[in-house]
């Protein structure tokens, strides 16, 4: 059994975020920190931006400041992707991509999420790979760190307006966080063989005499940003199952380390920062006990091969195959799939559509519930969410006025998370309704793929595909149960505009509730206020998670993956 | 609005030049100093013409040679992709039925339950260079009486090109295909 691995690299984590969480903080609260003697590339950008780094934003002026350079990324990419074959750095003569592909893909990149209804290879130029969608993946991971620091401040603010300045914590998440870890990864990745060059494809003659073209590129700078900014695009089309974005089990186990570092060193600097430790255990008990949840259940039947194959009299000694590579094996790919889904990274180191159905629901229950570690910084913003709702459900059951931290929650921040938290189910199941009725009622449209045409699959598994799909881009995962036929104007534009409001929607919440919690005094603690910081409140939180997000799923969940693992007899 | 619009684009080229530029720049320059093969893929024998990807599967069906997994994009390196079957799909199950049947035509006196999964079933990238001892040991008898060679000598290769786990811990016990292939090549005939 490879169970040991797994526990190795997770024990790994949980050491390495403990530094991490601490130093996020003190670069959070503008203390002094190992990274001073960057300050200068930082005055310069500040500088040469006519960047105020010290001004004090309030809650609307945080997200102005946010929304806005988004905005202007946006259009960046947008147009880029539209003209990029006839830009530089193009070897292999791809074309530009259709208006319908390149709007989803710049707001997938956008929202840290990276759907990529293109494939690599043939799809993007190195151009684009370097100048748009690792810049993206680059900025959209500093966004969401950016707004969790906007968080933090607003929680830990005794009575104030403000929440930081905006531009100071996304530079400082850049140079200080993001770009010292992709370093090191990436030099660790260039070493054990990932490429790392603007040379184009070429061709080898194979040992039976057929000619072979190999595509390559600068891979290794580009998947360090792509783990440690929980972003998941692959410079590949099969992502890092191809053995040049990973070429062996080490560069596997680091980036599984990578990208669940800053998602469990963000537990920590919450902690640091707002010095509840308490608070860091509580959290990390849940989101570990939710992500154990969910890997059990599908390690066990990844391993456990699959039914309809072993009826076939043939052996599964690694397990279920199909879609995996023989390097990693079945139990490392199971720990990623979770790891990948829970965390909105979205890479895949095997093919998630040939998972056992039971897996598959695992998956996409990581995404559903999207609170377990989640993506860089917003995942605690996510969390944080179902936090403020457990808390007034806390208070009612017991009968005392619901508080976090000293902080009244009143009806607006209430109605506020009850929003951000409704809307993600919403979402994800008008969008599959609306595809299965256009699958069902109008196969034969003639779009560019017929929708009878979409599924790689027939019956409950070709459902499934929808709903991951749109799983997927709601949560800001952008992994796939990539038989869906997704590069087309229906789902590119339904996923692109789920997409966007599935990020911004629970970042402005959030951060609106931390502007707001803000403001309110302070009111010291007694024996009469809520404990936010044992196993009890845990608990509850626990299941507030469940309740809201998963059951909301449980219809959906029943005629996709759970109808399908009944019919395996 | 307009002040941030301002301070966005700013920060936006700086950033540009920082990132996508200086980053990039710097893991290039690192590459071609100390990565192996300079930052380009590593090759099977880089100058002899006997040459292949080192991590990048080929399609072998020849009888001479050990077989590695199918693969749904016929080993193209310039477009990776996995099946993407569902496990229950029926048409998916015909297909490694098939495969089954063929190897088992192909390779007589072996048992069905011989037959380790891999075998029969795509990879995720297309791509995968590797078979796990099982798949090649079943195929000794085959590949020795192609070529005429005692089966202890080709047990003998096996042994000599397995490969992990990494560490003692990380990964699966694994074949790199290429590898053994060509050391069968280079054996004296």
């Amino acid at each position: 059994m490879q169970i040991s691995e797994i526990v190795l690299i997770f024990a790994a984590n949980l050491i390495a975020a403990i530094p991490l969480g601490r130093l996020m903080a003190k670069v959070f609260e503008g203390e002094k920190n190992f990274f001073d003697f960057i300050s200068p590339v930082e005055n310069f950008l500040f500088r040469f931006s006519g960047i105020d780094s010290k001004k004090e934003m309030s809650w609307k002026e945080f997200l102005t400041a946010l929304m806005t350079i988004n905005l202007i990324w946006f259009v960046y990419a947008f147009v880029m992707l539209m003209i990029q074959g006839s830009l530089p750095l193009n070897p292999d003569g791809n074309p530009s991509m259709s208006p319908d592909l390149a709007f989803n893909t710049a707001i997938s990149f956008l929202v840290n999420c990276n759907l990529q209804h293109y494939s690599g290879e043939t799809g993007a130029t190195y151009f684009s790979q370097i100048f748009v969608l690792m810049f993206l993946q680059f900025v959209s991971a500093a966004t969401g760190i950016a707004a969790f620091a906007g968080l933090l401040r607003g929680l830990k603010e005794k009575s104030g307006d403000t929440l930081g300045n905006f531009y100071n914590y996304f530079v400082k998440s850049l140079t200080r966080i993001l770009l010292p870890l992709c370093i090191a990864v990436a030099v660790i990745l260039a070493l054990r063989g990932v490429p790392m060059t603007f040379e184009g494809k070429f061709s080898i003659t194979t040992l039976e005499g057929i000619e072979q073209t190999i595509s390559q590129g600068p891979v290794a700078a580009f998947m360090a940003i792509k783990h440690i900014g929980t972003n998941g695009g692959g410079f590949f089309g099969a992502n890092a199952s191809h053995p040049l974005e990973n070429p062996d089990p080490i560069t596997n186990a680091i980036l599984l380390f990578s990208q669940v570092v800053i998602p469990i060193g963000c537990i920590f600097t919450m902690g640091y920062y707002l010095r509840r430790k308490k608070l860091s255990y509580v959290i990390l008990g849940v989101m570990t006990l939710g992500m154990l949840c969910l890997l059990i259940p599908t390690v066990n039947s990844e391993t456990g091969g699959n039914p309809m194959i072993t009826e076939m009299g043939i052996a599964q000694p690694l397990g279920n195959m199909e879609g995996k590579e023989v390097r990693f094996g079945p139990t490392s790919s199971a720990y990623w799939s979770i790891v990948t889904t829970v965390i909105s990274t979205g890479s895949v180191n095997s093919m998630h559509d040939s998972f056992m159905p039971l897996s598959g629901a695992m998956q996409m229950l990581g995404m559903m519930t999207n609170a377990f570690y989640g993506g860089v910084g917003v995942g605690m913003l996510n969390y944080f969410v179902f936090l403020i709702i457990a808390v007034f459900v806390s208070g009612l059951m017991i009968g005392r006025t619901p508080e976090f931290l000293g902080k009244k929650i009143e009806a607006r921040e209430m109605k506020i998370a009850t929003i951000v938290a409704l809307i993600h189910p919403m979402m994800i199941l008008t969008g599959t309704a609306v595809s299965t009725y256009i699958v069902t009622n109008f196969p034969e449209l003639t779009w560019k793929i017929k929708p009878s045409g979409w599924l790689n699959n027939p019956g409950y598994h070709g459902f499934s595909e929808m709903l991951y799909e749109f799983t997927s881009a709601a949560a800001n995962n952008g992994s796939g149960f990539e038989g869906l036929a997704d590069n087309n104007f229906f789902w590119n534009y339904s996923t692109g505009i789920v997409l966007f409001l599935g990020r911004f929607i629970p970042i402005i919440g959030p951060i609106a509730i931390a502007g707001m919690l803000g403001r309110k005094i302070r009111i010291p603690e007694s024996p009469g206020s809520l404990n936010t910081e044992n196993a009890t409140f845990g608990i509850m939180t626990f299941a507030v998670i469940v309740i809201i997000a998963a059951l909301s799923f449980f219809p959906a969940l029943a005629l996709g993956p759970f109808a399908e693992l009944l019919s395996i007899k | 609005m307009k002040e941030n619009l301002y301070k966005s684009i700013r920060l936006t080229l700086a950033l540009l030049v920082f990132l996508s530029g200086v980053y990039t720049i710097v893991i290039l320059g690192f590459s071609k100093a100390f990565a192996p093969g300079g930052g380009s893929i590593r090759l099977l024998n880089p100058s002899g013409s006997n040459t292949g990807g080192l991590n990048i599967g080929q399609a072998f069906s020849e009888n001479k040679y050990f077989w590695g997994r199918p693969s749904a994009v016929n080993y193209d390196a310039s477009a990776s992709a996995g099946s993407n079957k569902g496990p229950t799909n029926p048409e998916y199950l015909v297909v490694v039925r098939k495969r089954i049947d063929t190897f088992l035509v192909k390779n007589p006196g072996i048992n069905r339950n011989d037959i380790p999964s891999e075998l029969v079933t795509a990879s995720g990238s297309g791509l995968d260079p590797h078979i796990s001892r099982r798949a090649a040991e079943i195929q000794i008898p085959r590949v020795a009486k192609e070529r005429n060679i005692p089966e202890k000598e080709l047990q003998n290769l096996v042994d000599t090109n397995l490969e992990g786990p990494d560490l003692g811990i990380f990964g699966t016990e694994r074949i790199n295909l290429l590898k053994l292939n060509a050391s069968l090549d280079k054996l004296p005939k």
